[in-house]
């Protein structure tokens, strides 16, 4: 525009400027950080475990915000805008935060009344997280399963290939060389000899099969919380089973004073009552695995969560002898016994199998809500396998 | 916008230009800039464009531009307090928009240009904060990613705290007073005569700071002990970026009322065909919109500068003879509190009882889990809301002591201007404090009427209270 005005107007290319998507990305790698780290707080929250897999959930997360010296919303008179008829004693806003006013960014005054920064992270995501480095322990090499789905990878250079797969940065490198080799560093001349093509494998995962026997105690000392521990547990663990294999069959029993497979449905939703023979539901896998799952070609899996409350002393024999017929086949035995607020009763089934003395045996104590991730490491935490 | 677009709007921006030039204004010369809008968002993240990097930034960019992903505000404006000014249009507003956006925008830029406040602020901020921004960027090079990050955490949680009149400070003198010195000579008293002869009681210790210090950001950078000279440097460089905000902060009523008030005059004149008449209408509708929880700086500030023109350009009988105001003189008078006033003054000399009525302005509290309206008075409206907007709405606190208990500890008070702290917050940013000054710290403040001590070692917070309340 001319010098007419001291006004002007332009356009320029800004395609390469990233500096927000960059300092964006450093506030999620940090959001993904913080998540890590409350993790254990994070995982045992209703709200999760009753959502779906894409679905969004808001995770709380405090120290990502950057506190400053501020005045309490709360508790100080503040003023704002009617639309002509306002009185006193109308209420203009119920529980919960201060609205937000759509910022201008720094100068407009950071945003009143976020108490908390609330990270949206999917289910899945969340998921992904809880398990980067979880596995199924002692995995042993058995009947290589079913093949999963082939995974094409580009990962080898040749000379030879179809020009479609040409490496164009390769080829022209190769021609520079070889030109510098001649004497003048230019790139034309073209031979055969200068490309390079891409190529791929397929990359084939063999999978062991394995199968994991979710055992849950619905009897009737088993209250709100050890119910809400037990569902917890096992909505993760078939979540972290199902993302990470293919090829893992899980069962599902419930028990009382009699033990009966379930669909999983009926496994995460079911409340009954009555007396407590833990015995049963372990007669019932072992019988189901014999039937079912030859130890020869399987990895063998049982978890039981219950609050320990058995039958009696000779019921609590029995499991001991049967869990040691486990020990046998099984890759390894996972127990949680769940005691709120850390109460113990006398003689627990906990108690019983502090008499093994097995690498593959593991019994993990529940006392909050904050220890099934935790439990959920100890679980799955991935060892070398033991030698068969 | 297409080439066609563009070419009106450059035709359009020299109207607009020569419009606001003819009714009064006198912008800096201004440049605008037609961005994306993941620049725009950018740069409303950033406030100013090539600022440094930290996530803070980061989290702001995903704010605004979620925000409008969903469309929940359109047009932006963003103006640079500079000579020249810069300002930025979106690439996908309409030209109707951008044409208010250039009008609005000669408003923010004549009141840079000559309010008061603004007369000490850098006018090469852009330059400087990318100066800034590359001198942040060595650091990470030099010292690593985290530990400039972690510092720049513990700076950014106490930016508002900088004083943007050092020069009203009283001065403290270069260097305490020197002891007498030892005679030279045996002849030296020969050289004193009569009532000369007597320095010798020795110069009280001094007190750090001589007056309770409000530069937060100043006191630290100037005498925490174990800093490095690069933490030093965030800590200026942090301040000087602050100060460049704070006069924006404490106008921002006026300065958008006033950028409101000339964007309606402007596109009035403008001879807009009909149809974009009305959707100019709407656009102004929409930017003037009152919200419940907060105070809408256009619409208030609008009202205040019509209510000032309409008062001294036709007084009323009681206002001609009570102030001796002729009256034709609204013009004048708008001008003149452009060039002198901040929001404080502004609301306080010309929010009237009236105007609280016609705004329909009031006072909410949160009672029993509810935001509930509990004051429409006017005179306490006005004056809750001044009280505010003091210290544009941040806590006062000031440095008291430097060398707390002789120990090198420091002391902060919070001077209670009737709202109370957030105690959680307090705590927690107390520990940045901790971490900057490296020593423990303290801040003194009132809850319930009971004075209360905060305090930081560096593993944890403690708070206890003081007996009987400080004046």
């Amino acid at each position: 525009m001319g010098g007419m005005h001291s006004i002007s107007l332009q356009k320029q290319d800004w395609s390469l400027h990233r500096k927000g998507p960059i300092d964006q990305a450093r506030h999620n790698a940090k959001v993904r950080d913080a998540i890590k780290r409350n993790l254990a707080d994070i995982i045992s929250e209703e709200a999760i475990i009753t959502a779906d897999g894409d679905k969004i959930v808001k995770v709380p997360i405090r120290s990502l915000d950057l506190p400053h010296f501020r005045f309490d919303n709360r508790r100080n008179k503040q003023a704002g805008q009617g639309s002509g008829d306002s009185r006193v004693g109308d209420v203009i806003g119920g529980n919960g935060q201060q609205g937000q006013a759509p910022g201008k960014g720094p100068g407009a005054g950071e945003m009143p009344g976020i108490d908390y920064y609330e990270a949206e992270i999917s289910v899945d995501d969340l998921a992904a997280l809880v398990f980067e480095d979880l596995g199924l322990p002692n995995l042993e090499d058995k009947g290589k399963a079913e093949v999963t789905a082939p995974d094409v990878r580009f990962n080898e250079i040749r000379r030879h290939g179809p020009l479609s797969n040409l490496d164009k940065r390769r080829s022209l490198l190769e021609n520079l060389r070889r030109n510098a080799r001649e004497g003048h560093a230019t790139v034309g001349n073209w031979s055969n000899d200068d490309l390079r093509f891409k190529t791929w494998v397929q990359d084939i995962r063999q999978e062991s099969n394995a199968v994991v026997l979710a055992m849950r105690d619905v009897s009737g000392s088993m209250g709100e919380f050890e119910k809400y521990i037990t569902r917890s547990f096992y909505f993760w663990m078939v979540r972290f089973l199902r993302t990470k294999y293919d090829n893992v069959r899980i069962v599902f029993i419930t028990h009382h004073t009699e033990a009966k497979e379930v669909d999983e449905e009926a496994f995460f939703n079911l409340g009954e009552s009555g007396g407590t023979k833990v015995s049963s539901a372990y007669q019932l896998a072992l019988e189901i695995v014999k039937e079912r799952y030859p130890p020869a070609l399987w990895n063998i899996y049982p978890f039981h969560f219950s609050d320990g409350d058995n039958w009696g002393e000779v019921d609590n024999q029995r499991c001991l002898d049967l869990v040691r017929q486990f020990l046998q086949i099984c890759n390894l035995f996972g127990y949680g016994e769940i005691q709120e607020g850390g109460r113990r009763s006398i003689s627990t089934l906990m108690s019983t199998f502090h008499h093994i003395n097995d690498p593959k045996f593991v019994g993990v104590t529940i006392t909050s809500k904050e220890d099934v991730y935790p439990a959920l490491r100890r679980f799955f935490q991935v060892r070398e396998a033991l030698p068969a | 916008m297409n080439a066609a677009e563009m070419a009106e709007l450059e035709r359009a921006a020299g109207q607009i230009w020569d419009i606001a030039l003819r009714l009064g204004l006198d912008p800096f010369p201004t440049h605008f800039e037609v961005v994306p809008a993941t620049i725009m968002y950018e740069f409303g993240a950033y406030g100013i464009p090539g600022r440094f990097s930290h996530w803070t930034h980061g989290r702001a960019y995903q704010q605004i531009k979620t925000m409008y992903d969903f469309g929940l505000s359109r047009i932006y404006e963003l103006v640079i307090n500079a000579n020249p000014a810069q300002a930025f249009l979106l690439e996908n507003n309409t030209v109707l928009q951008n044409k208010l956006v250039i009008a609005h925008v000669l408003g923010h830029s004549d009141f840079f240009k000559h309010n008061a406040h603004f007369q000490g602020t850098s006018r090469q901020m852009v330059e400087t904060v990318n100066v800034h921004a590359e001198r942040i960027r060595r650091y990470e090079f030099e010292h690593g990613q985290q530990p400039v990050e972690e510092f720049l955490d513990a700076v950014l949680s106490i930016q508002e705290h900088v004083d943007p009149f050092p020069r009203m400070r009283p001065r403290e003198p270069a260097e305490p007073p020197r002891p007498p010195r030892r005679p030279e000579t045996a002849y030296d008293d020969l050289f004193y005569l009569g009532e000369e002869k007597v320095p010798v009681a020795p110069p009280a210790p001094r007190k750090v700071p001589p007056e309770p210090e409000k530069d937060l950001l100043l006191f630290i950078a100037e005498h925490a002990r174990q800093l490095e000279d690069w933490q030093r440097d965030i800590l200026h460089i942090v301040r000087q970026e602050q100060l460049y905000f704070v006069p924006q902060m404490r106008t921002k009523i006026m300065n958008e009322g006033w950028a409101a008030y000339w964007h309606l005059r402007i596109m009035r004149e403008l001879d807009l065909p009909h149809r974009d008449y009305l959707e100019f209408a709407q656009l102004h509708a929409n930017v003037l919109a009152p919200s419940r929880r907060h105070i809408n700086p256009y619409h208030v500030g609008l009202k205040l500068w019509e209510d000032i023109e309409r008062r001294w350009e036709t007084p009323s009988a009681e206002e001609r003879e009570r102030y001796g105001r002729p009256g034709g003189q609204g013009r004048q008078r708008i001008f003149e509190v452009r060039t002198e006033e901040d929001d404080v003054s502004f609301l306080r000399n010309y929010l009237t009882a009236d105007l609280v009525e016609e705004l329909d302005l009031y006072l909410y509290q949160y009672e029993n889990g509810k935001w509930v309206i509990v004051e429409k008075d006017w005179r306490v409206v006005r004056d809750t809301l001044v009280a505010s907007m003091t210290n544009f709405g941040q806590p006062y606190i000031v440095v008291e002591d430097g060398d707390y208990r002789g120990n090198h500890e420091l002391y902060l008070r919070h001077r209670m201007e009737g709202n109370e702290l957030d105690m959680d917050y307090a705590q927690r940013t107390l520990g940045y404090v901790q971490r900057l000054w490296g020593r423990p710290v303290h801040l003194e403040t009132v809850l319930d009427g009971k004075v209360v001590v905060i305090s930081h070692d560096g593993t944890r917070p403690s708070t206890r209270v003081l007996e009987g309340a400080r004046g």
